[in-house]
């Protein structure tokens, strides 16, 4: 292969790869993110209840939070299996990713679980609504819509850090990347591509996230 | 109807309540006033199990409220046996507290469905009809934030209505609203007052209101009832010092 | 748990890289954060376009991509290799300060309207002003959304271990798994254990600092810069 700094051949050449990796890429994604988005509400809930539990609640997530998310999928990796439960590559990556982000996404239920206005609970409480209710009635219905914003941004944080499932050989996009360069050692191309796919998709969703910001306010 | 017994109630160390008794009767329609602070709103809160007591007992039409018996003795209530009492007891708030994610008809029929277990077509009726009463039957499909406050609390009186309590308990309903909207709500409180037998209790500023809807009046201060008498007695000759300061300083402002 | 002393003394070669990295790349960030974050504020369109497209950039790309370009593609185009431990401090301290530079620029725009009048009546030079007014100011609202940000590079050295850094993560996945494999579960809270307290160490730095500046300024630390280190958002 010519010595060139870019060689339009190549990139085009490997071009299809990339792409297959960027679908799995969105695949584990948009996985993560629907475990992220329930798990993460349920986690926020769980801390408002009887004590004992809030606490363990509240201490799992700190300690997600602080901790790598990379550290986090190795663990799934290399523990699960001693307890005889073998998982591909994607499902570990898409609890690893699902459990980690639901600890962020929680914090911003919390917070708007917090915006909910006393009076609310009081008044749904003068009715004798029922808890579930005063929750998927009343509170959630109220929380939700302004959390839609942060919770996006975690979306896009985490479409990001999807490449550190390549630690555990998801062939992701830059897997697939990594792939290209071993064989052909020509790294400059793939990872450009790879870099400028990123760019491509987070940024005008992270455009799209900004307009929501100004309509619905930040928490 | 509703019988306070040695209640008492603290924040911390912040005693709001201490040894308190008092009794209303079926259909009566009782006004507490006093100073902020001197416990009137938590007497209110008390008995919409918002706040519960640290001493003493309350009981609404023969039933403990705080607490159950439970082998001959009392313990403190669970979830199930204080909804099972707060479904005779309807509350209106300062702030009207309306749901924001509902209509005023998903207001008016959540609990008369989820609660009470009517039908919707049976909840449907009655939220028409109690529109009906606070005029406001041409918005039943708007959003509370589309209503001024006047609006938004009339609607929140006819929510507490849909329940169909036994006993409604008033929280400074127009101390939210400006000025012009005050008379209106005023109004149709005296109207519900006379037309149903709900026993009411009422926390206000409005004096004039408490003289010509309430059957008694209560002064608080210091936790502590220092004078209960008819509003004509009440008003017009006080008893306690504190009563009589109290009313020339709210008169005076108002 | 016979082999735990192994296990910390085999992490514990790991922490100069990860401390040193974590370190670096906290210098880094804040020299890139304050750099583009007035440059966001700049009165000079092509600065102000310049850092937008610094910020944006090293956002909306994933921070792996980064690392491998910085190791796979860079040396090609350049012509030589990098120290390892300085292309890793390298790309934490690129890809941090793209974030660091919003929290500056949010700071100083947080600040009130009123201090640049007053500022601007005592006749201060437009770096005056900035200097020795404004920023003093808003370093204070910085501190603890620095705070998770700094965790946030903490954690990212961890990818290091993708380029030959024997940081604690390699450490553990290179060394110990494949020797004590049985025991995976003991070396990988061990793991979580490490990065905990290092953790806990820059939250108790960033909590003396916050204080300090606070009582520069003669106050307790805000109500809404305690509610962000709470919320933590990125």
């Amino acid at each position: 292969m010519s010595q060139q700094i870019w060689d339009w051949n190549y990139a085009f050449a490997i071009l299809p790869l990339l792409l297959e990796g960027l679908g799995l890429t969105l695949v584990a994604t948009v996985l993560g993110s629907i475990v992220a988005m329930v798990l993460g509400l349920v986690l926020a809930v769980l801390q408002r209840g009887p004590r004992p539990l809030a606490v363990v609640v509240r201490g799992f997530v700190e300690l997600v939070r602080s901790t790598p998310l990379l550290v986090q999928i190795f663990f799934l990796y290399f523990v699960l299996p001693q307890f005889g439960i073998v998982l591909s590559a994607l499902t570990v990556g898409v609890i690893a990713l699902g459990v980690h982000y639901a600890c962020y996404t929680s914090e911003v239920y919390r917070a708007g679980i917090d915006a909910v206005p006393r009076g609310q609970w009081e008044a749904a409480t003068a009715l004798s609504l029922p808890r579930s209710r005063v929750w998927t009635g009343v509170v959630l219905p109220q929380a939700v819509p302004r959390v839609v914003p942060a919770l996006g941004n975690y979306v896009i944080s985490m479409f990001k850090e999807v490449p550190l499932l390549t630690a555990i050989g998801l062939l992701d996009v830059v897997g697939r990347a990594q792939e290209a360069g071993d064989t052909y050692f020509r790294y400059v191309e793939p990872y450009t591509i790879a870099g400028l796919l990123f760019l491509l998709l987070s940024y005008p969703a992270s455009l799209l996230v900004r307009r929501l910001e100004r309509r619905v306010g930040t928490i | 109807m509703i019988v306070f017994d040695g209640v008492e109630k603290r924040f911390g160390d912040n005693v709001v309540l201490s040894d308190l008794d008092f009794t209303v009767a079926p259909g009566e329609h009782v006004t507490l006033i006093g100073p902020s602070g001197s416990g009137k709103t938590t007497i209110l809160r008390l008995l919409m199990s918002l706040e519960a007591v640290n001493a003493g007992t309350i009981t609404v039409a023969g039933r403990y409220l705080s607490h159950m018996e439970k082998g001959g003795k009392l313990v403190p209530a669970d979830e199930k046996h204080s909804r099972e009492v707060r479904k005779h007891i309807g509350m209106v708030f300062q702030q009207f507290n309306l749901f924001p994610n509902m209509t005023v008809r998903g207001n008016l029929i959540e609990a008369p469905t989820r609660v009470l277990g009517l039908s919707k077509d049976e909840a449907n009726a009655r939220a028409e009809e109690l529109l009906d009463l606070v005029g406001l039957r041409e918005k039943i499909d708007e959003h509370p934030s589309r209503l001024s406050g006047g609006q938004q609390q009339r609607v929140a009186i006819a929510r507490a209505l849909a329940m169909r309590p036994d006993v409604l308990l008033l929280d400074e309903v127009t101390s939210a609203l400006d000025p012009e909207l005050v008379a209106g709500v005023l109004a149709l409180l005296r109207d519900i007052g006379e037309t149903t037998d709900i026993t009411i209790l009422c926390v206000t500023h409005e004096m004039g209101f408490a003289r010509d809807f309430s059957h008694r009046v209560m002064m608080f201060d210091g936790g502590q009832v220092i004078e209960d008498a008819p509003p004509q007695r009440l008003f017009s000759a006080p008893e306690h010092p504190r009563t009589k300061e109290f009313l020339k300083a709210v008169l005076e402002r108002g | 748990m016979d082999n735990l002393a192994t296990f910390l003394s085999v992490l514990a070669q790991g922490l100069p890289e990860t401390v040193g990295a974590t370190v670096g790349g906290i210098a880094l960030t804040i020299v890139l954060s304050f750099a583009a974050g007035l440059a966001l504020l700049s009165p000079s369109r092509p600065v102000r376009v310049i850092s937008r497209i610094y910020v944006e950039g090293l956002r909306g790309t994933s921070e792996v991509v980064q690392l491998f370009w910085i190791f796979f593609a860079l040396p090609v185009l350049v012509g030589f290799e990098i120290v390892p431990i300085w292309g890793g401090i390298l790309v934490l301290g690129l890809n941090h300060g793209a974030y660091g530079a919003e929290i500056v620029r949010g700071a100083i725009q947080s600040v009130p309207r009123a201090q640049y009048e007053g500022a601007l009546a005592l006749s201060l030079s437009p770096a005056q002003r900035m200097f020795r007014v404004i920023l003093p100011q808003a370093v204070v609202e910085m501190i603890p959304p620095f705070n998770n940000l700094f965790i946030q590079l903490l954690k990212s050295t961890s990818i290091l271990s993708f380029v030959f850094i024997s940081e604690i993560t390699r450490q553990a996945t290179q060394i110990l798994v494949p020797r004590f494999n049985p025991q995976v579960l003991q070396i990988f809270l061990l793991l979580l254990l490490f990065y905990l307290v290092l953790s806990l160490v820059i939250t108790a730095v960033m909590r003396f600092l916050e204080r300090k500046a606070a009582a520069r300024l003669g106050r307790g630390p805000s109500e809404r810069a305690r509610r962000a280190a709470v919320t933590g958002a990125v």
